[in-house]
């Protein structure tokens, strides 16, 4: 290449660059997410098709305020002490109006206490604790997945109609499974004074000695089993307990056991007759979802899972806050916030403005085999808004702005 | 109630097994290569992936689909092993243990991302085994059939690696090895086959020990960790390089685990206690147990000093005035930065300073006063939690409660190091990682007061210090001058004396050193710096977790100071520079971050077995000589 090409070249190409940050710097609204994609990956790469899609679409759809979204993702290895440098970094150099994502409730309530410190507004995406809205909740964070607290509440009425008095508990040991546990007793206590917890089991998360939990739990002659074991351990579990016969005869209840993610992977050994949350996002009928649905198969060609409608929906929320504050300050987007409703494949779901939860709900139903597979039967939708404490009490926990 | 104590005794039983199949493996390779081989977990999961796919492909429902799937996957490990002795490890056979350790670590990643690459995100759930889907009836309990099989598989393969071992011409090389691979190789034994045969097994016990699990065990990427941590523990309670010990060991551990889960809750003088949340720490119990009474776990003996691989570290000179220029000139450097640098380079090097203390005071432990720590992440911690308790349980000013960091790291470091400096090489850098995991689970599980597994939040800074650049002097300042103070005392009387008790606890004794208090000492010393680096890591976050105090920050740790080179001081900053913006840096360009740093390291390790300021150093060194002569 003579030294002309060269000039030539290396001129075109720093108009290029010129062109695409001036593009950049005038044209588009850049949002922060940040999640950690390796250490969840089962949930978080249809997450990631979720939110890609819903970008693709609202930019298809003209932008907002007449710009274009651009989502800066980045992976935040699963620790708060990455997660608030990466922030940082999102925030300052990225320069990005807000942010949004996150998976675990420890990096949750990380980020959530770095936008409260720095005034940026979080939508954080899937972590499931209740402080983050609650106990730890600000000013600046909104939630939108449906919460623990909210997913076991969908689960006791279920529960309580089978008048089962003597009940067996599993769960993970971490927060997670701890609230999901304290929760589930305070409900069902209250609806159905006379039950009794007769086992209490809390493996190390990931690391569930099945075969032992499972005899364990047989010991104690259980009629109701209440479960919030996900992912692996699951897996473990219902194939110790399936051989053990420890399911006979006992009624079991098993938060998310309906989400594909974790569903799937049981194949046809399903728990078939198992009370679970999730999502029959095959036999969802409703035209948002049908939309959504099509569209998602047709670009990825690969079926949703409910991480796929965690980040469509989270990208529907910053879409829906811009539009509704009209700005990108960060006051005006907060303010729009509150009381946000918008349409998601789910339905309308509303940011409350009294804790900053969204009211999307979760599908309650019954796991069933079909064609070799688990799927969930007997389900209906159950409105998040139905499951919340009230508004005194969400006021005695949630510290004042 | 008999019957649920043998049908726990015999899932203990059934646990046992394949926990004992992997930590054979690794005992076997570190018996004869020295080599403490971090990715054998890999290897392990690398088993279940592989059993997956080849049993699929053999096909799930037939006896010999399901064993010869579950054969051909060991064997595959095998031959990778083979390919990781022969590509990476010979090549490294003399440089520090340490380093090792290092190269083993950076396959952990490589390994990671290369399932992730061919398998996929998303569990995958194993077939059951054909033939052996059900369960018998044991005193009216069912037991599956497959446990049966498993319970046997243990014995059958310490029968077979007994007969290997002391009946073999190639056992009695391998005995002959561990006892003295130098005098092996000059009667003329083929080390290098050897070495590689070994590794096959190793690799093909690790392959097997996840392949005989694909029944009870999804295949997914954290099989690794879960998976090491174990073996490690089994290998080290059972004693380095014992074959029976590590048998007895996985048994011991196995039906701990499981009469925990049997006993369930008890109630103690009214307040209930959980033994089943105990499972999460129980291993690391019995490990500090084990050590404290036993120093070379149950049936190990004190190991032969490697003739030739013993390395006298060269001796550190007196700091001179070139150095303290360099060192003013790079201060005064950071020091200007805040005046044009952007502000997330400024949080980008908070987080470098914060990581270089850190990465020092564990090369103190680890270089002059000759301690390696795997757990050094404790005191980090300590004094993460000591800061954010302070400021928000005592309601200390955040310049107050700074100061709870170093005395929580010290006070740590002061109990668990009087039990760590009665021990050397690695069964004390065991027993560190013992103490760190249980002190990690004490502040998972303290809810009420740690906030358990979602941590402390709102750990900001006082008024003043809210501006990034302030925050960032009061770091430097505190970081930097405590590196400094810790290099100081490497050359203070007191530095010397440790480094005489490294070099030759015998000889300082004699010239009335007290060895073990001043290793005591050293090891509180270093603590506390750790625990002040963890308070400033805690208020440049604004949030704490269990994760501060970790086994991967441990390791991150251990990769910044091996990075740099443990034998000279600078090293473990120019370590933790490196690390830090690598993570940060590949992170943000590649989904496949893991397996870059991995191979980033790899060539590090295979180009510049010293590190890279032990590189810069021979580098000056050569120089040097090459004026000295051209004058």
């Amino acid at each position: 290449m003579d030294r002309r090409s060269w000039l030539k070249l290396s001129a075109a190409f720093g108009a290029a660059m010129f062109a695409m940050s001036g593009a950049q710097a005038q044209d588009t609204i850049k949002i922060g997410e940040m999640n950690s994609y390796k250490n969840f990956a089962a949930f978080l790469e249809p997450y990631k098709k979720g939110w890609e899609l819903a970008v693709e679409q609202a930019n298809a759809s003209g932008g907002v305020l007449g710009k274009k979204i651009e989502i800066v993702s980045r992976d935040d290895n699963g620790n708060p002490g990455d997660a608030v440098r990466i922030a940082e970094e999102l925030v300052t150099r990225e320069k990005v109006s807000f942010l949004i994502g996150t998976f675990p409730s420890h990096v949750g309530l990380a980020v959530a206490s770095f936008a409260k410190e720095k005034k940026v507004l979080f939508i954080a995406a899937e972590p499931l604790t209740d402080k983050i809205v609650w106990d730890q909740g600000n000013k600046y964070t909104f939630r939108l997945r449906a919460s623990t607290y909210m997913q076991t509440a969908m689960l006791v009425p279920e529960a309580v109609k089978l008048k089962k008095k003597r009940w067996a508990i599993v769960y993970p040991n971490y927060e997670y499974g701890q609230s999901a546990t304290a929760a589930f007793k305070q409900l069902m206590k209250a609806a159905q004074p006379d039950v009794e917890f007769v086992v209490e089991q809390a493996p190390p998360l990931g690391k569930i000695e099945a075969g032992a939990v499972a005899d364990a739990i047989a010991a104690a002659k259980p009629d109701a089993i209440f479960s919030s074991l996900f992912g692996p351990d699951l897996a473990k579990f219902v194939r110790e307990g399936q051989t053990r016969d420890l399911f006979k005869g006992v009624e079991v209840f098993n938060l998310l056991a309906g989400e594909p993610e974790y569903l799937d992977p049981l194949k046809d050994e399903a728990p078939a007759g198992w009370w679970v949350t999730g999502y029959p996002w095959y036999a969802i009928t409703t035209p948002e979802h049908k939309a959504f649905a099509d569209a998602y198969q047709k670009k990825f060609n690969d079926y949703p899972r409910l991480g796929s409608i965690v980040g469509y929906a989270t990208v529907q929320s910053a879409v829906a806050a811009i539009k509704k504050a009209g700005s990108l300050d960060t006051e005006k987007l907060v303010a729009g916030m509150k009381g946000l409703t918008h349409s998601t494949p789910l339905g309308n779901i509303t940011y409350r403005p009294q804790d900053h939860q969204s009211t999307m709900g979760a599908y309650v139903g019954k796991i069933g085999l079909k064609d070799g597979k688990g799927v969930m039967t007997d389900w209906y939708y159950a409105d998040g808004a139905k499951f919340l404490p009230s508004d005194a009490d969400v006021a005695k926990m949630r510290p004042a702005e | 109630m008999l019957a649920n104590i043998v049908i726990q005794f015999m899932n203990g039983l059934a646990g046992a097994s394949s926990l004992f199949l992997v930590a054979a493996g690794l005992s076997i390779i570190f018996g004869v290569s020295r080599i403490v081989n971090f990715a054998h977990g890999s290897l392990y999961m690398l088993g279940v992936y592989l059993a997956y796919t080849l049993v699929e492909f053999f096909g799930r429902s037939s006896i010999f689909g399901f064993w010869g799937g579950v054969l051909m996957a060991a064997l595959c490990v095998g031959l990778i092993g083979v390919l990781i002795e022969i590509v990476v490890l010979r090549r490294i056979y003399r440089a520090p243990e340490l380093f090792q350790l290092l190269a083993t670590f950076a396959l952990v990643l490589v390994i990671k991302d290369a399932a992730l690459y061919i398998w996929g995100a998303e569990d995958l759930v194993g077939p059951r085994a054909a033939g052996l889907r059900g369960a018998v009836e044991i005193m009216g309990k069912r037991f599956p059939q497959y446990d049966l099989v498993l319970i046997a598989i243990g014995p059958v393969v310490l029968g077979l690696l007994w007969l290997l071992m002391n009946r073999t011409r190639w056992g009695t090389l391998v005995r002959a090895a561990t006892q003295d691979r130098e005098m092996v190789g000059a009667l003329g034994v083929n080390q290098s086959g050897l070495f590689t045969g070994v590794f096959f097994l190793g690799a093909f016990l690790a392959g097997l020990g996840g392949a005989v699990q694909l029944p009870r065990e999804p295949a997914q990427l954290m099989l690794d960790i879960t998976v090491i941590s174990d073996a490690f523990v089994v290998v080290v309670v059972g004693g380095m390089g014992s074959i029976g010990g590590a048998f007895l060991a996985a048994l011991l551990i196995a039906q701990a685990k499981a009469f925990c889960i049997g006993i369930g809750d008890v109630s103690i003088f009214g307040t209930v206690f959980s033994f089943s949340k105990f499972t999460l720490v129980v291993e690391f119990v019995i490990m500090a147990v084990v050590l404290v009474v036993r120093p070379w776990g149950l049936l190990g003996k004190q190991q032969g000093v490697q003739r030739g691989a013993f390395m006298v570290e060269p001796p550190l000179y007196p700091l001179n005035q070139t150095f303290w220029i360099v060192v003013l000139a790079i201060v005064v450097l950071l020091g200007l930065i805040p005046f044009g640098g952007d502000n997330y380079l400024l949080v980008l090097l908070i987080d470098i300073a914060v990581f270089a203390l850190f990465a020092v005071t564990l090369h103190f432990l680890m270089g002059p006063s000759g301690m390696v720590s795997f757990g050094h992440a404790a005191y980090f911690g300590l004094g993460c939690y000591g800061a954010a308790l302070a400021l928000l349980k005592l309601k200390l000013p955040m310049e107050l409660a700074l100061f709870a960091a170093p005395l929580a790291g010290g006070l740590g470091a002061l109990v668990f190091g009087w039990f760590c400096v009665r021990l050397s090489g690695v069964y004390l850098a065991m027993l560190t990682l013992a103490f760190a995991q249980i002190a990690w689970s004490v502040i998972y599980q303290w809810d009420a007061f740690t906030g358990g597994s979602n941590g402390l939040i709102g750990l900001w800074p006082s008024e003043w210090l809210k501006n990034r650049a302030v925050f960032y002097a009061f770091a430097l300042v505190l970081c930097v001058g405590s590196i400094l103070f810790l290099w100081r005392v490497v050359h203070a009387p007191f530095g010397y004396a440790l480094r005489a008790g490294r070099d030759s606890a015998l000889r300082a004794d004699a010239i009335g050193i007290n060895v073990r208090r001043f290793q005591w000492f050293g090891f509180t010393l270093s603590g506390a710096f750790a625990g002040l680096a963890g308070g400033l890591f805690a208020f440049s976050k604004g949030s704490i977790s269990p994760e501060t105090l970790a086994v991967s920050r441990s390791v991150d740790g251990l990769v910044m100071v091996l990075l740099g080179g443990v034998q000279t001081l600078t090293g473990p900053v120019a370590g933790a520079a490196l690390f830090t913006w690598l993570q940060d840096s590949i992170a943000r360009n590649t989904e496949y971050w893991r397996a870059i740093l991995g191979l980033t390291i790899l060539v590090i390790v295979l180009a510049f077995p010293q590190g890279i300021a032990g590189f810069t150093k021979q580098v000056a060194a050569r120089i040097g000589v090459m004026r000295r002569e051209a004058v």
